[in-house]
């Protein structure tokens, strides 16, 4: 089945579902490398017009990758409940947009993420624009639990992340320590290894859960390995918290990511069976980027977005603690600039969070992306209107393991200062009684000192 | 309320626990112990920030002066030839990896004249960073060259490519008949490093040949790993690839990191 809108005498045609949604999808370097952009202004509205005309119900007929071909399709289709969709049923993509602006609030939210496919919420996405994907993205509710309550109201998270080049221990606890001093570290503290062997996840899973006791941070930590590693490592019996891994919207991009749906399940299965989270037990932590799949050759013709979007789907289907897109991290080739990178964080919030998950994002550039502090500063001031549930902290913006610029623990300091937002509850207390909450001590806590002797 | 400070370390002593947040400064390049104006960094660190990024932006943007290049290297006698990718300029190679990874086709018939079956070819390419192969590609050649002839490895004309990724060295072999390839390239600057070249050999290059199927000599600059020790490590290489008839994860051990095609990409991997 086709689909066609006539704009200025011209009517465009459109095949197929994934490329009415390709074609609708604002600008972006990746859909052009793909070639499966709109070619002009006029085709990228004709097919957006089209998509506002389109039942919510379509979603439900057609898929963009086949049920056969790709177990990402199977577990979207498989796992969609009817009944939460009920209420917008009758409803068009355009008709969505407006009931969603107008008279959904948190709870009607709340009960509708089941009902929703990804290509739905990513569809609808594409006809919004950017105050439209913060003003729906605030009304989201969405609360996680591990060691502390993530997601309340008037909070925002920021995980810490203290990635050294050679996860030096030392050069990993100072870094703790500097963004412990700045607020940071109530979403996770979490750290990208660069060597994935099995010995040096242990010794730095061991090694920040020392720390975290040894301080009794009202927080979780956590390795970024390969899940792979991290199973190993369960199996070894090292302290593990909870499960990253990066994931995609396709069964391909996740096989090239090494992992599959089953992979996941069994990770998430040995995680909860530590029984190591005090207030809740959502255990896994994932992330996500636009452009991954074609980066794989794994994008079956369809747009960067909408691919994006099926990753929410593969994560929540586990319950996850936390999930971000690195949304700047990919490169200039799927997102090339601040306008691109801007729109792109605030889509993949907002369709992470109408989905139902604990979104963050990395608002970040690399030094070959035509970006610089100030389009992170606007992304940042944007999300945190949005209701994001948390963003990174790094030691002065500047992540000298993966050579990319990310937000700061100053970052995070500003989006809750401008704001009015506060860390979770349990951390925030943490931070009181330690005397840090409000400014940073030129003496270092005693407790502190020791750790780096 | 500021806790920074304008100077590395307290002073205090190199030993011993820090006393200070700035005293965190000894423990990592990262940059941790900034201080604080309000909730922002102070002017100082706000600065040296701008100063990183604004010289690594610089460092991509730059371009290759080939004939500069050239006659430092025809001054070791030997011989260079200049060829570009099929992305036009920089803009269209930031966006177009792929044209980056090909040879424009007028010089794949120029460099067909150079066929020589059975020989090394060397490529000396700009990739994200033109100035930091600039400075160091002709100190590379310089150590590699002795110990080349000695081994017996049949030298083609150096090859300086511009506009071009790793990958673009599969097509200058497959044109010169090369039994193996090393790529010199500029790899993409940080904020902490804006030098920093990688060398990736390949045996048996042809178009289409894979990332898991190359090794990589990575971080080669004065402050990493220097140009003499990289040269030698390039030698084992060849040595090892020529031995085995492989690159890639086959060819795997301490003197080198293979390039994995699996498990999780790194930023790295999505940009060759």
């Amino acid at each position: 089945m086709g689909f066609a809108h006539t704009v200025g005498g011209t009517r465009y045609v459109f095949d197929d579902l994934r490329t009415l949604l390709a074609r609708a999808t604002p600008a972006r370097s990746g859909d052009l490398l793909a070639g499966v952009a709109a070619a002009s202004s006029a085709e990228r509205v004709a097919a957006q017009r089209a998509l506002a005309d389109l039942p919510l119900g379509h979603f439900l007929d057609e898929s963009v990758i086949p049920y056969e071909a790709d177990e990402v399709t199977r577990l979207i289709v498989d796992s969609h409940d009817p009944r939460a969709f009920a209420p917008v049923r009758h409803l068009t993509v355009g008709g969505f947009r407006d009931w969603l602006l107008a008279d959904a609030d948190g709870a009607v939210l709340s009960a509708l993420a089941p009902g929703l496919t990804p290509e739905m919420v990513a569809a609808v996405s594409k006809i919004c624009r950017v105050q439209d994907l913060v003003a729906i993205a605030a009304k989201c509710r969405v609360v996680t639990r591990f060691r502390n309550t993530l997601g309340l109201p008037g909070t925002l998270s920021i995980r810490l992340q203290p990635n050294d080049p050679v996860d030096d221990p030392k050069g990993v606890a100072a870094q703790i320590l500097d963004g412990l001093l700045l607020g940071a570290g109530d979403a996770v503290i979490g750290v990208n290894p660069a060597t994935d062997s099995p010995d040096n996840i242990c010794r730095l899973l061991t090694m920040l859960d020392a720390l975290r006791e040894r301080f009794a941070i009202p927080t979780q930590s956590c390795v970024l390995a390969h899940v792979t590693t991290t199973l190993l490592a369960i199996e070894r019996g090292a302290p593990v918290d909870i499960v990253f891994q990066s994931i995609g919207g396709t069964e391909g991009v996740n096989r090239s990511f090494g992992v599959s749906l089953d992979l996941l399940r069994e990770a998430r299965e040995a995680a909860l069976g530590l029984r190591r989270g005090t207030l809740g037990d959502n255990v896994m932590y994932f992330e996500t980027g636009q452009g991954s799949a074609l980066s794989a050759e794994a994008h079956h013709g369809c747009d960067q977005q909408t691919l994006e979007a099926r990753a929410y789907a593969v994560a929540r289907a586990f319950a996850p603690l936390l999930v971000n897109s690195v949304v700047g991290f990919i490169g200039p080739e799927y997102l090339f600039d601040g306008k691109q990178i801007l729109r792109a964080g605030l889509e993949d919030h907002f369709c992470g969070k109408l989905l139902g998950l604990p979104m963050g994002v990395d608002v970040c550039y690399t030094n070959h992306a035509e970006a610089d502090q100030d389009d992170m500063d606007a992304l940042l001031t944007l999300l945190g209107v949005a209701g994001v549930t948390y963003v990174m902290g790094v030691p002065g913006a500047d992540d000298v393991m993966l050579a990319y610029q990310s937000t700061s623990f100053h970052d995070g300091l500003y989006a809750r200062a401008v704001l009015g937002k506060r860390p979770a509850p349990e951390f925030a207390a943490w931070l009181d009684a330690m005397g840090i909450a409000r400014r940073t001590p030129e003496q270092l806590p005693a407790v502190m000192a020791p750790v780096l002797a | 309320m500021s806790g920074g400070a304008d100077e590395p370390g307290s002073g205090r002593a190199e030993v011993g626990p820090p006393l200070l947040w700035r005293d965190l400064r000894r423990f990592t390049t990262a940059r941790v112990g900034l201080g604080r104006v309000g909730h922002a960094q102070p002017t100082s660190a706000h600065l040296d920030f701008q100063e990183a990024h604004a010289r690594a932006r610089d460092a991509v943007w730059s371009a290759l002066d080939s004939t500069a290049l050239a006659s430092s290297l025809e001054a070791f006698g030997v011989a260079t030839r200049q060829v570009a990718s099929e992305a036009a300029d920089r803009r269209t190679y930031l966006l177009r990896p792929d044209l980056g990874r090909r040879l424009a086709a007028a010089d794949r018939e120029v460099l067909a004249a150079d066929s020589r079956p059975g020989c090394l070819a060397l490529v000396v390419a700009d990739g994200l960073c033109a100035s930091g192969v600039q400075t160091q590609a002709a100190e590379l050649v310089a150590h590699l060259l002795p110990a080349l002839g000695a081994s017996g490895w049949d030298l083609a004309p150096v090859v300086l490519a511009s506009q071009a990724r790793v990958a673009l060295g599969d097509d200058v072999g497959e044109v010169l008949g090369a039994v193996a390839v090393a790529v010199m390239i500029g790899e993409r600057p940080g904020l902490s490093a804006i030098d920093s070249v990688g060398i990736y050999l390949t045996w048996a290059p042809h178009r289409g040949r894979t990332d898991a199927e190359r090794n990589c000599i990575s971080n080669i600059r004065p402050a990493g790993l220097r140009p003499a020790d990289a040269a030698r490590k390039l030698l084992w290489l060849l040595a090892a690839a020529r031995r085995l008839g492989a690159t890639g994860v086959a060819l795997k051990d301490d003197e080198s990191v293979a390039l994995e095609g699996t498990a999780s990409p790194t930023i790295d991997a999505m940009q060759r």
